[in-house]
């Protein structure tokens, strides 16, 4: 079944997530918005301390708290406001509606239960009721699912005894077990082999054109995007500063921080002369500027940028879902 | 640049027990991490070797530098068996032999300021009088981007791109012959990265410094490689010049990791070979070819004979029965 992208199921506005320190306020989420249809492969793209870990927590409420909090903003999941939710009703949400899998298939398991063990844990959730044999049942099925070989002896082991890759699949597995609409997926395969990530990611494809889930890529990597993915959100300390269709920002990056991050990647398909590469180093999210973020780094700064934080600029024709926060932007339309 | 090579390795094998008991062990099997390897690094020169994890890359790189005795084989500096150095003749080969490696936030010691990090390599080796040494990590930093006056900071003071460059500057400040990149970049942010292969690919020109980059990522090595060897299993199965491997990789195992690797743009597709399973592992590892479990073009001999290694064009060698 081909994947099908419909409606739109989640709506991220104006998301601001600050961490409250003995040492300042870190705007570690400062203003993103998007959103995200069924079908839909969605990537936010951004370095390390970008915010995108943090947005996807927060979308699950699980950001680190009390010290996190979400400030302003709203998030919709299929039109219901999640942020105006008690801690029990986002119980049922999480894992049934919006899942997530993690970055690391080592730490995200417990050592101490057996895979079919967690597994089950998932399952009881959704089937109330169901006892024993037939959770096992169910487990085994999902394992299936994920394609793990003879799945009926992998219930029993513990996760020391599988492989990464296979560990990364349980968690697939656990992930998909309550047939939610939305799968957060935090750099899934940045522990895992080259060849094995081409395994993980044709899964995850698979499942998606099966069950017309919308799936969220959190990553750093330019490759996974244009592999995997439809759209495309880059985020740079803590705001979003481009997005729009995956094809559009790779003929036309429009944000200089795009640009550069677009040419600092060294090719598999062509001879690079020489690197592009960005100085100094992202801001410090305690210490943020009052104008552009990039404003700092970026080659084509202006007076305006440093003082002034740009709005969002509708990039190419009318009606057009490529925007970028840049003032060179201004000037060109 | 002359031809001659800074570095020889012939037949290099290093095997490691598996032990059972505890008063009475007993070896129960080898795991076999690296299994028969030649390269050599020519000077000022760039040679990589990729492969997945367990592939063996790290044991090689620590066989060269001495951190381990090899079960058989040889590595050749200057034409002397490395592993028979002892004494004077051992501190020199490590001075002229360093290394960076992944992360630079457990290779540097948080309790070493910048400067006595840099100076290290000198100090160990208690022949260079103090004021070299100072002249000489004030070089050494300034080369790679840092400024004076960090030379008092402590490592916990810098961010990661930063501290790479303070590995990178305690690994010239001896002016030695080969450095051991083991994956300089992957745990760096992507913006930084660039910055990192710049500096190592202008320094390689300045000094004339050979390098044995270990990645896994293959486009990290189409930019700083001129030559790539590719292992699987403790075993190097194709060996090309950087283009001729990019622009006609023949080993199947090249060919599914090359399938793998992701695209620089969304137009680009690679032609899909998924591999089945994952690598086997080195204490038994499959007969024959290494490689034939998961190979989508094994042949019957692949899982009886070895395959010998075979020149294609000049200087790309693959180990594969397709190819004799």
């Amino acid at each position: 079944m081909a994947r099908q992208i419909g409606e739109v199921i989640l709506e991220v506005e104006d998301l601001h997530t600050y961490c409250f320190t003995r040492f300042g306020t870190v705007k570690a989420v400062d203003g993103v918005s998007f959103n995200l249809r069924q079908g839909e492969a969605l990537a936010i793209v951004g370095e390390s301390g970008s915010g995108k870990t943090m947005t996807a927590l927060s979308l699950l409420q699980l950001q680190p708290r009390p010290a996190a909090r979400i400030v302003k903003g709203s998030i919709r999941l299929e039109g219901e406001d999640l942020l105006q939710k008690t801690e029990e009703q986002m119980r049922e949400i999480r894992g049934k509606r919006i899942s997530m899998i993690l970055q690391d298939p080592q730490t995200s398991l417990n050592p101490v239960f057996t895979v079919g063990n967690q597994l089950i844990e998932a399952i009881r959730n959704h089937h109330a009721g169901e006892t024993g044999r037939s959770l096992v049942r169910r487990a085994i099925e999902g394992l299936k699912q994920v394609r793990v070989a003879a799945p009926e002896r992998r219930v029993e082991d513990y996760p020391h005894q599988i492989s990464g890759g296979m560990k990364q699949r349980v968690v697939g597995a656990i992930a998909i077990s309550c047939e939610p609409k939305v799968i957060i997926a935090d750099e899934p395969t940045t522990s895992l082999d080259v060849t094995i990530q081409a395994q993980y990611l044709r899964l995850l494809r698979e499942i998606q054109e099966e069950t017309n889930l919308a799936l969220i890529f959190i990553t750093h990597d330019f490759g996974i995007v244009a592999k995997m993915c439809d759209r495309v959100v880059v985020m740079y300390a803590g705001r979003h500063v481009e997005s729009g269709p995956v094809r559009d920002i790779f003929n036309h990056p429009s944000h200089p921080y795009t640009q550069a991050l677009l040419r600092s990647v060294p090719s598999m398909d062509e001879d690079v002369k020489r690197l592009y590469s960005i100085e100094g180093q992202p801001p410090a999210l305690w210490d943020l500027p009052s104008g552009c973020r990039f404003a700092a780094r970026c080659e084509y700064a202006q007076e305006r940028c440093s003082s002034e934080y740009p709005p969002s600029f509708t990039v190419g024709l009318n009606g057009s879902t490529h925007s970028a926060s840049c003032w060179r932007l201004r000037e060109s339309t | 640049m002359s031809a001659t090579p800074v570095l020889q390795v012939r037949g290099l094998k290093k095997h490691f027990p598996v032990t059972k008991g505890f008063l009475w062990k007993k070896v129960v099997g080898w795991v076999q991490a690296v299994d028969g390897v030649d390269f050599s690094i020519r000077q000022g020169k760039t040679l990589a070797i990729v492969g997945e994890s367990g592939c063996g890359k790290t044991t090689t790189a620590k066989l060269v530098l001495c951190l381990e005795q090899p079960s058989a084989g040889e590595v050749l500096a200057d034409g002397k068996n490395v592993h028979a150095l002892a004494g004077d003749a051992l501190r020199d080969y490590r001075t002229t032999v360093q290394a960076v490696f992944q992360d630079p936030w457990s290779s540097l010691n948080p309790r070493m300021r910048v400067r006595d990090i840099v100076a290290e390599p000198l100090v160990v080796n208690r022949k260079f009088p103090e004021r070299e040494i100072e002249e000489r990590v004030e070089d050494a930093m300034s080369r790679v981007g840092l400024r004076r006056q960090q030379a008092n900071l402590y490592p916990h003071e810098f961010s990661g791109g930063q501290r790479q460059r303070i590995a990178v500057a305690s690994a010239l400040v001896s002016k030695p012959k080969l450095i051991i990149l083991d994956e300089p970049v992957s745990a760096l942010d992507v913006s930084i990265r660039a910055q990192i292969m710049n500096l190592l690919v202008d320094l390689q020109q300045q000094y004339d410094v050979s390098y044995l980059l270990i990645a896994h990522h293959l486009a990290t090595t189409r930019y700083m490689a001129n030559e790539v060897a590719v292992m699987y299993l403790g075993k190097i199965v194709e060996k090309a010049p950087t283009r001729e491997l990019f622009g006609n990789p023949l080993h199947p195992y090249t060919k599914a990791l090359f399938s793998a690797a992701l695209p620089s743009h969304p137009d680009i597709t690679h032609e899909e070979i998924i591999l089945k399973g994952e690598v086997p592992s080195p204490i038994n590892p499959p007969s024959g070819c290494r490689f034939h479990p998961r190979c989508p073009f094994a042949k019957a001999e692949c899982s009886v004979a070895v395959p010998i290694e075979k020149e294609m064009a000049a200087g790309h060698v693959v180990a594969c029965h397709l190819y004799s």
